[in-house]
């Protein structure tokens, strides 16, 4: 399957009030292959949503791309102008942000902001055309295009992130990131959505990006899974590997740590301590602090760990993980 | 609905502050030491049977607020034949009264004036919303920048000038340039066609200018804070990763949300732009409703001052209600669905 | 208090500061620095009425023919005066109105919140002028004026910061605790607000002292004193004709200078009470990718295969 987006050694620094950079996110590696998709888990802070805004230039104006190369079809968008970006954006990466309810500007009609994207892009030109795509994009995600002419406030929580995602598709990108699309929502909800994005992916070959704090939800829904901690990769894999062979002491925790519906009444695991403080990070392995791996070693406090491919396609970040 | 109820209680407002306003006017000018019979009607320059009109219209010789006998007695509507009565009936009439210095009936009077005072607020209110709004704007857009810094500095400068004495720098520096009085060049009337309403719009430019001045740095100041808000709310975001230029992102989005609140402040703001009307008209001897108000002071003409303080203060309540509707009209979340 | 060091250091606020200490200094010390004592009175030939500026009167003379600089640094007295105390008074009331309507809420809160909506709604100068004129001229007469009529701001800003602190915990415990309302909204509701009533009082000084101007120059002053108001107001009348700027335009200085050196000061303990966000979301981001170029990746990623 052809590579559609590549990226290496990605490190974003945000630059403290002070001018000290602090380093969020380190080396971040990883491949997107066409109609696949993709789980970027981690807990809240550990730097996947700032890897995503990096791919498309969005970070907040203290942040800085330090590192790396972001290979889209081959072109690393890292050399890209402004202006350039703004043609890659939304055409063929577009992106499903965290807390869609104030995504939606709250005085233009959900259609207009759909219309907008078509315009923009000349997707469709012709005013009448463009609001009759906007309604079968509504449609497409659950929505009755009559709907299309009210206002956000107008619509449910469910709705509005539905509505965003029909926005996000309006111009068939080649890969759609959505950040914690289910985050705020209800289960019965959540249920929908998740459903919407597995249909989408299979009706339209997208290549789906999935940021998510829930392991469940990218069972479910991912191919291939991204395990980040503190800023930089613990475990890549695919899902079947990550979830019946994960190898990095983080991701062993984090699935112990998931409730288990078989074992109800078995007590919540969870890992003790904190994720590190970006201003005071651990020289070594950014999970040593909390590791309890009895194979830990002084070399985990010195060295940051390399991201290794153990076996083909499963890659870890940890000093005691041999080649299988 | 949520639409008519906001209407409904925006209206009731708008009545009861006019009701407030009107019984505070009458109370006002008949809580003067003294005689108040003699206060609205005494002036040498009255003649006897304008005196005794008058007397009669507004019932001086009555009770002023409530005939208490005749409430004891049991007659009700008797009870209220007296001065404030008669000054409300009057009101509705569109009596007002007339001014002690001029004779004239100050309802006559206040018409006659009230579209000069108009178009140079128009005038000055449409270039400072415009210009104020413009450059908020930029500044907010250019936070942070040396652009942001001088144009926070000039709306704090105009903000702390006083208006009279902006009039007052710009009447020395135009002496000579431009008409700095009256509304036009002595000799000229509105026979004359033309000639005529363009030496009065020669004569409008400086209290224009001055007003403009003024209150573009209110704007400013406001419109600065509103588009910073705007700008850093989720969806400008949105519009960013849309691949929206920032010259549609700063037209489609951010004015349009910056504009809802502009609206409800230049309707608060409008008691005091009348304010500043006052202060212009009497720098530049323009002869609208404030500079009237400037004269009846210095010449104790109360029913002139009476009269020119109920029009301004209605006008102030009926443009903060129209604006209230506009606000309705505009912003979709106050909308009945 | 952290509030003063973050106020040392922005510019505007020490520029404002600094202006304004400049300002009641010379009001303090009037009587010493003043050539002339401006209220008595003067033997004036037809050459001082409005002489222009020389050795003896550097700011010339007015058109009574007294020492247009003493006039000037005694009115800095009225303007001061009047500024700190109407704008005291307006606060009092604003702040006692808002907390109550802020703790009670309900009814009371209501009603309390309608005056303030009516009373703003009703245009400032003109029901100020409206007032004096009939009430009569003095001092405290405009002080009360500008006083009672100016708390609506304050009211409504105490009132919005007391509705969101009144659920917070501390307030919540006291009141478990059993304290008595007086109590909590004098200990503990109160403290929180202080900083930013000092800000809007700042503010609000200004608001009086332009207020007290205007009337001034409208002819509404105190007579019996120099304000810069007053000055204007004969200048205006009597000086303009003549081009007599040395008494036209000093006073409008002084009151430009002392207004703007409140704003400035306003500005920056707004800025620091109420502190609003640096950035938005539309910056130039021709910065935002820095390769550090040249190194080796840093941590020896193995670039799958």
């Amino acid at each position: 399957m052809a590579i559609l987006l590549d990226v290496r050694d990605l490190s974003v620094d945000y630059l403290a009030d002070d001018g000290t950079p602090l380093h969020a996110v380190d080396g971040v590696t990883f491949r997107l292959e066409e109609g696949r998709s993709l789980g970027l888990v981690g807990e809240s802070g550990c730097g996947k949503t700032t890897v995503m805004l990096a791919i498309l230039r969005l970070l907040p104006q203290e942040g800085r791309i330090v590192r790396g190369q972001v290979l889209f079809d081959g072109k690393d968008l890292l050399q890209y102008s402004e202006a350039q970006m703004r043609q890659v954006r939304w055409q063929h990466i577009s992106m499903v942000f965290q807390g869609a309810m104030n995504a939606l500007n709250p005085v233009r009609t959900i259609e207009s902001q759909i219309v907008e994207a078509l315009q923009v892009h000349s997707v469709v030109e012709h005013a009448q055309a463009a609001r009759e795509r906007a309604g079968e994009l509504l449609r497409l995600v659950g929505i009755p295009p009559e709907r299309g002419s009210q206002y956000p406030h107008q619509y449910s929580g469910g709705m509005r992130q539905r509505a965003v995602i029909a926005m996000a598709l309006a111009c068939n990108p080649r890969i759609l990131i959505a950040d914690e699309p289910t985050t705020a929502l209800d289960v019965m909800i959540q249920a929908q959505i998740l459903e919407l994005l597995e249909r989408l992916q299979a009706e339209l070959h997208l290549s789906l990006i999935l940021v998510t704090h829930d392991l469940g939800m990218v069972a479910e829904v991912c191919d291939d899974v991204l395990v980040m901690y503190g800023g930089v990769v613990a475990e890549y894999a695919s899902s079947d590997v990550i979830f019946n062979d994960p190898c990095h002491p983080y991701t062993q925790r984090l699935l112990q740590a998931f409730p288990d519906v078989g074992r109800p009444g078995a007590a919540l695991a969870s890992i003790p301590g904190n994720p590190p403080r970006l201003d005071d990070l651990p020289p070594g392995c950014r999970f040593q602090p909390r590791c309890d791996c009895p194979r830990r070693g002084p070399i985990c406090a010195h060295e940051p760990p390399p991201l290794t491919e153990i076996a083909p396609g499963h890659y870890v970040a940890c000093h005691w993980v041999r080649k299988v | 609905m949520e639409r008519g109820n906001y209407i409904l209680r925006k209206t009731a407002f708008a009545v009861v502050t006019l009701l407030a306003v009107i019984v505070f006017n009458f109370f006002l000018f008949r809580v003067l030491p003294g005689d108040p019979v003699k206060l609205i009607i005494h002036s040498p320059r009255m003649t006897r049977e304008a005196q005794e009109r008058i007397r009669v219209q507004f019932g001086l010789d009555k009770p002023v607020w409530v005939d208490t006998d005749r409430l004891r007695q049991g007659d009700i509507l008797g009870a209220l034949d007296t001065q404030f009565t008669a000054y409300v009936v009057n009101l509705f009439r569109g009596n007002l009264g007339i001014s002690f210095t001029t004779r004239q009936d100050v309802a006559r009077l206040l018409a006659e004036r009230v579209w000069r005072t108009v178009v140079l607020l128009l005038g000055g209110e449409a270039v400072a919303i415009l210009l104020g709004m413009a450059l908020g704007l930029i500044a907010a857009w250019r936070r942070g920048t040396r652009l942001d810094a001088a144009i926070l500095l000039w709306g704090l400068f105009s903000w702390a000038l006083p208006t009279f004495f902006l009039g007052i720098i710009l009447l020395i520096l135009a002496r000579g340039h431009l008409p700095v009085g009256g509304m036009a060049t002595p000799g000229l009337r509105p026979q004359d066609g033309l000639s005529y309403w363009l030496d009065v719009a020669k004569h409008l430019i400086l209290p224009t200018i001055t007003m403009a001045i003024v209150y573009t740095g209110e704007y400013i100041l406001i419109m600065r804070s509103g588009v910073m808000e705007v700008l850093a709310e989720d969806y400008i975001l949105t519009a960013k990763a849309k691949g929206l230029s920032t010259f549609r992102v700063l037209r489609d989005h951010a004015l349009k949300n910056a504009m809802l609140p502009m609206v409800t402040v230049i309707a608060l703001t409008f008691g005091y732009t009348v304010g500043g009307a006052i202060q212009v008209e009497t720098v530049f001897s323009w002869p609208g409703i404030g500079r009237l108000m400037y004269e009846a002071v210095q010449k104790r003409d109360y029913p002139v001052l009476q009269g020119s303080f109920l029009l301004l203060a209605v006008s102030v309540i009926l443009a903060n209600f129209l604006a209230d509707l506009l606000y309705s009209v505009l912003d979709p979340r106050v909308r009945a669905e | 208090m952290k509030f003063l060091r973050q106020f040392i250091h922005s510019p505007m606020g020490v520029i404002g500061a600094a202006m304004l200490l400049v300002v009641v200094l010379v009001a303090i010390f009037a009587p010493f620095l003043a050539p002339y004592d401006p209220y008595e009175r003067v033997e004036a030939s037809p050459e001082d009425i409005l002489a222009p500026p020389d050795r003896d009167h550097l700011l010339g003379r007015d058109d009574a023919g007294k020492d247009v600089l003493s006039l000037l640094i005694y009115g800095a007295r009225v303007s001061l005066i009047v500024g700190f105390t109407a704008s005291f008074m307006s606060m009092l009331i604003g702040t006692t109105v808002g907390l109550v309507a802020g703790y009670y809420g309900g009814r009371i809160g209501n009603l309390l919140m309608r005056l303030a909506d009516f009373l703003m709604v009703i245009p400032d100068l003109p029901l100020m002028l409206v007032i004096i004129a009939v009430w009569g001229r003095g001092l405290w007469k405009i002080i009360l004026v500008i006083g009672i009529l100016g708390w609506t701001y304050t009211a409504r800003l105490v009132r919005s910061q007391v509705l969101s602190i009144r659920e917070r915990q501390f307030v919540l415990r006291a009141r478990a605790l059993g304290a008595s309302d007086a109590r909590i909204i004098l200990r503990h509701i109160f403290p929180q607000v202080l900083p930013l009533i000092i800000a809007e009082a700042v503010l609000d000084i200004s608001v009086a002292i332009l207020a007290e101007s205007s009337l001034a120059f409208l002819g509404l002053g105190d007579p019996t004193l120099v304000s810069w108001g007053m000055m204007l107001n004969f200048a205006f009348e009597r000086a303009i004709s003549r081009q007599a700027w040395w008494f036209l335009l000093p006073p409008g200085f002084a009151i430009v200078w002392v207004s703007l050196s409140l704003v400035l000061i306003g500005n920056t303990l707004d800025q620091i009470v109420n502190p609003r966000l640096r950035t938005h979301h539309l910056f130039d981001a021709r910065r935002m990718v820095a390769l550090v170029t040249g190194e080796p990746p840093q941590r020896g990623v193995e670039l799958p295969g």
